[in-house]
């Protein structure tokens, strides 16, 4: 029988920094809930909004997947492997973290908020080598259905990661459905409501609720507005 | 050494990142961090020295992790060994938090 549970949006904790503001479903930073520390390999879930020209200094990272999908604005890296890059709405960058590597993330533009969800996932292996990459999110194959722009294997579509999960973009119009089928025996799924409104296991969920379900082979997504949506796939042990 | 604060031993091979690590840990007024790059040492701390927690840091090997898991469970009974992800200020406190069973959530705002 299937499990599940919900983060509403106004359950979430965060931070004011000013030039940062910050939505966290799980703990992170100053904002501790021992109940709210992370959905199976899926760790961090931050919804980030950061001031025009403004930005993360440099900073270390270790033993960490680490993917950025910007939901407006431009996003600029750099990174102690000598990588530079822009990412935009429509593209996903990843960092496997790995032994060590440093990197900035600046507001590329000076007059735009950038918001984006950064989003960290538990590596099956400590201490691989560091690695960036980003990629263009492909377009649907077809209306009302899902995109895949993770998951573990580097020939598939989307970016890659060192660890048994998939992430797929959903956006479906008011009215349809989706039956979304997992990827991996003991996965579970982590459905991230970035627009409009949908329902999940009988579940209503808004912009920025988040919904975990596992212990079943498949779910079904079903749009009560227009609306847009993530779903992260992620082992439920690692 | 203040009475009452929390001793935490973290082993970790890049120094960079190990120094990063120990000043988020040590500016928490109850904690106290210090920090070493291999096994010989952080076995050597634990002889001499008791640790609530022994934070595994990044670039240590998997005979490594193991070896210290083993050998200071064996000095220090009661000791918490956790190995820590990200590297920085992300997940470090919630680590430590859970760690030592802390129960009070806090607000982050």
């Amino acid at each position: 029988m299937a499990q599940t549970v919900l983060h509403s949006a106004a359950s979430r904790g965060g931070a004011d920094h000013g030039w940062l503001k910050s939505y966290h479903t799980f703990s992170f930073a100053s904002y501790y809930n021992p109940e709210r520390v992370n959905f199976g390999a899926l760790r961090v879930l931050n919804d980030d909004s950061v001031a025009g020209g403004r930005g993360f200094g440099e900073h270390p990272h270790d033993n960490m997947e680490i993917i950025s999908i910007p939901l407006s604005g431009s996003l600029e890296h750099k990174d102690s492997m000598g990588n530079i890059g822009t990412i935009e709405p429509g593209e996903i960058q990843v960092m496997s973290a790995g032994t060590g590597i440093y990197h900035t993330e600046y507001n590329k533009n000076k007059d735009e908020v950038v918001k984006f969800l950064q989003i960290w996932v538990f590596p099956n292996k400590r201490n691989v080598e560091p690695r960036y990459d980003q990629v263009k999110i492909g377009a649907p194959e077809k209306p009302n259905s899902l995109v895949q722009i993770l998951s573990p294997n580097p020939e598939d579509a989307g970016v890659w990661i060192h660890q048994d999960a998939w992430f797929n973009l959903g956006k479906l119009e008011k009215g349809s459905e989706v039956d979304y089928v997992f990827q991996r025996k003991g996965n579970g799924a982590y459905i991230f409501i970035l627009e409009g409104e949908a329902e999940v296991h009988g579940q209503t969920l808004s912009a920025r609720d988040g919904f975990g379900i596992w212990d079943t082979e498949n779910f079904v997504i079903k749009a009560s507005s227009d609306t847009e949506f993530l779903i992260m796939d992620v082992p439920m042990e690692f | 050494m203040m009475d009452n604060l929390t001793e935490i031993l973290v082993v970790g091979t890049q120094e960079d990142i190990l120094q990063t690590v120990l000043r988020l840990l040590n500016s928490q007024p109850s904690w106290h961090a210090e920090g070493v790059s291999g096994c010989e040492e952080a076995i050597s701390k634990c002889k001499s020295q008791s640790y609530q927690v022994l934070l595994l840091g990044g670039g240590l090997t998997d005979m490594e992790e193991e070896r210290l898991k083993t050998e200071i469970k064996i000095i220090q009974p009661g000791i918490h060994i956790i190995p820590h992800y990200g590297g920085g200020s992300g997940l470090l406190y919630a680590e430590i938090y859970l760690a030592l069973g802390t129960d009070n959530k806090k607000s982050g705002l």
